[in-house]
């Protein structure tokens, strides 16, 4: 037992090790696609085409693709993850910080929606089929494909403008005290949350109707244990392990999804630098930060998947078959 | 209806041992062998039932609050993409700046904006872009998908394991982050747009539809073709086909929701229609920061009008989901 779970844990981190090799593939492929000359765009139309030319020789941009695709992941795999165009400075400097914000952001997003959604797929489960299963199932959805910055931008008038209790940016004045900081991550966080509530709200439900109508359910019920007791051990143990792997492959949207909030809300973490090196054509800082949103993303999975191995028996028992 | 009970019996998940107290898990990521959702906001249902299109689906829509009120706003933007110019009470594109931000009034039932064009004007027309490109990307995105997904499920081998690796590879990025990277790549325009967009969703739509073929493929009516020498193509696009139609009209309306999604946000991002041309997403970020100066009229239309659409769609692709799931 033990072997084959090291063996399938070694074989899924393979799996997430080649996709993030493709991915940086793609990424780099996407970068390199990119109209105009990088000294062109970082010296304007003024400059003389020698300096361009130059210039050009200095970022290394002009040698063959193989070569500068090697030499960008070797750095990466050595830390370095490539100079910035724009501030003519280690990535780096300005990848990490940014992360660690955007981190904290999502943080607020996920301590808000994942209990809001669970319990309100519990709550549908429980009422299935009827007006209110309906009408969460519904308003989830709905809400789920309305853009952040439509939602964003109705917050901002009625609680920023309109009533005044939240502040309109969502970067605390320097210093401030974590209570403060939060305080400031409210109102930006609340697009994100109405995005994912919808999805893990269904999942929620889903494996909770699943639950509900197993036979072991009812074997519980028969056997005259109290609602609540069926309930907490039988139901929701069950139902909420599947919601596990969802609520972390939302990460990698989440972090996607920052990219809107944080240009809305003027907040300074990954979506706003990947958005500004795009508008700069600052090519190593894009790669950079879009390839840290896939190594996000693959990590949350992968961390999906390994605890619900380890938390769930069971898949090792059915994979010895 | 006896291949719909076989299709049922194949769709079913495999029993496993309930002895513990536990139920089958309903994700089980050993046997996906792959990420289990897909990434983004961008989530279809991917538990569908494979299904044809049938005449009964057609009469319960019909009986579904939830899709009439989608059909009726969903077609209420198609006329205003379509004779908006017509019947807009001004000029969206040139307005009079003596007469700007102007609050709604009974000159101008939204208002107008910084630089005084009629807001209703403006909103009746920006419906004409996102309803071009959003289809149309998805249209391609369905039709390339298909295939790509046909020839996956029934094939399988290394054109599925090299398709999918990639698949998993671009699903590890947001869509939007996908999109924004290539419209960067190639620069703005309608047809940048609906070739991303098209392109992405294409992967999306064909891990659906491989997962539909690959149940389909197994089942009588396929060896049976096998058997009278029918060639591949004849196979694919003659039997399997139709008998997975129901997943991929449940794929389309979904991802036309998602497209809607995923243009409005670039425009608003400044990748999508360029000003002066009324566009919802660009008009809210020319406008949003007037909102502090109380000119609150200027974004919060636009922002209801995509609203409006996005839900008009999703509500129509949960009630054809609805459909076909029972």
């Amino acid at each position: 037992m033990g072997e084959q779970v090291t063996g399938y844990l070694l074989r899924r981190l393979g799996l997430a090790l080649l996709t993030l090799v493709l991915l940086s593939l793609i990424i780099f492929l996407a970068g390199q696609v990119l109209p105009g000359n990088p000294g062109r765009a970082i010296l304007g139309n003024l400059a003389s085409q020698r300096a361009v030319e130059a210039l050009n020789n200095t970022l290394g941009v002009n040698r063959s693709l193989p070569a500068q695709y090697w030499s960008w992941v070797s750095g990466i795999a050595h830390g370095n993850l490539g100079t910035s165009y724009q501030f003519r400075a280690p990535v780096s400097t300005f990848l990490f910080p940014a992360l660690g914000r955007s981190l904290k952001l999502a943080a607020v997003a996920f301590v808000i929606v994942v209990p809001l959604s669970i319990v309100g797929g519990v709550v549908a489960a429980l009422n299935r089929g009827r007006v209110l299963d309906r009408i969460i199932s519904l308003a989830g959805l709905s809400l789920s494909t309305v853009p952040e910055f439509v939602s964003g931008v109705v917050l901002i008038a009625v609680f920023a403008i309109g009533l005044k209790v939240l502040p309109v940016t969502a970067s605390a004045p320097p210093g401030s005290s974590v209570p403060t900081q939060i305080r400031y991550l409210i109102l930006p966080a609340i697009p994100l949350v109405l995005i994912l509530f919808g999805y893990i709200a269904r999942m929620a439900r889903a494996g909770t109707i699943e639950a509900l109508d197993s036979d072991y359910v009812r074997t519980a019920t028969l056997k005259g244990l109290p609602h609540w007791v069926v309930m907490r051990r039988h139901v929701l143990r069950n139902s909420l392990l599947p919601t596990i792997t969802v609520i972390a492959t939302q990460t990698g949207y989440l972090i996607g999804g920052l990219v809107v909030v944080e240009t809305l809300f003027n907040y300074p973490g990954i979506g706003r630098l990947i958005f500004t090196a795009a508008t700069d054509k600052d090519f190593p800082m894009l790669e950079a930060g879009v390839l840290a949103i896939g190594i996000v993303y693959l990590l949350a999975t992968l961390v999906a998947d390994v605890l619900y191995t380890l938390l769930n028996p069971r898949i090792r028992l059915t994979r010895a078959e | 209806m006896a291949d719909d009970q076989h299709r049922e019996s194949v769709a079913a998940p495999p029993a496993t041992g309930t002895t513990d107290g536990h139920g089958p898990a309903p994700h089980d990521p050993l046997a996906a062998g792959s990420p289990p959702a897909t990434a983004g906001a961008v989530t279809g249902a991917l538990d569908l039932p494979a299904g044809r299109i049938r005449r009964e689906h057609l009469a319960q829509l019909v009986r579904s609050a939830p899709f009439i009120i989608g059909a009726v706003l969903l077609l209420w933007w198609i006329v205003c993409a379509i004779f908006g110019r017509s019947f807009s009470p001004y000029n969206p594109v040139n307005g009079n700046i003596l007469k700007n931000n102007l609050p709604p009034s009974g000159a101008h039932w939204f208002g107008t904006d910084s630089l005084g064009r009629d807001m209703l004007s403006r909103v009746i027309v920006g419906a004409r872009n996102i309803l071009i490109i959003a289809p149309l990307a998805t249209l391609l995105g369905t039709a390339v998908g298909t295939v790509v997904g046909l020839v996956q499920g029934y094939f399988r081998g290394v054109v599925d394991i090299v398709v999918g690796r990639i698949v998993d590879a671009m699903l590890a990025l947001p869509v939007v982050i996908v999109a924004f990277l290539f419209v960067v790549a190639v620069g703005p325009s309608t047809l940048t747009l609906i070739l991303v967009i098209g392109f992405v969703f294409a992967l999306l739509i064909a891990r659906t539809v491989r997962t539909a073929v690959l149940q389909e493929r197994e089942l009588d009516y396929i060896a049976a073709a096998r058997l009278r020498n029918e060639s591949s193509a004849h196979i694919m696009f003659v039997e399997i086909l139709p008998n997975v139609s129901g997943p991929i009209l449940v794929e389309f309306t979904v991802r036309l929701g998602y497209a809607i999604f995923t243009v409005a946000t670039l425009s608003f991002l400044g990748f999508g229609v360029q000003p002066p041309t009324p566009d919802w997403g660009a008009d809210i970020a020319s406008n949003y920061g007037y909102l502090s100066a109380g000119y609150w009229w200027e974004t919060l239309f636009p922002a209801l009008a995509i609203a409006s659409l996005v839900v008009a769609v999703i509500l129509i692709a949960d009630s054809i989901e609805s459909v076909f799931i029972q």
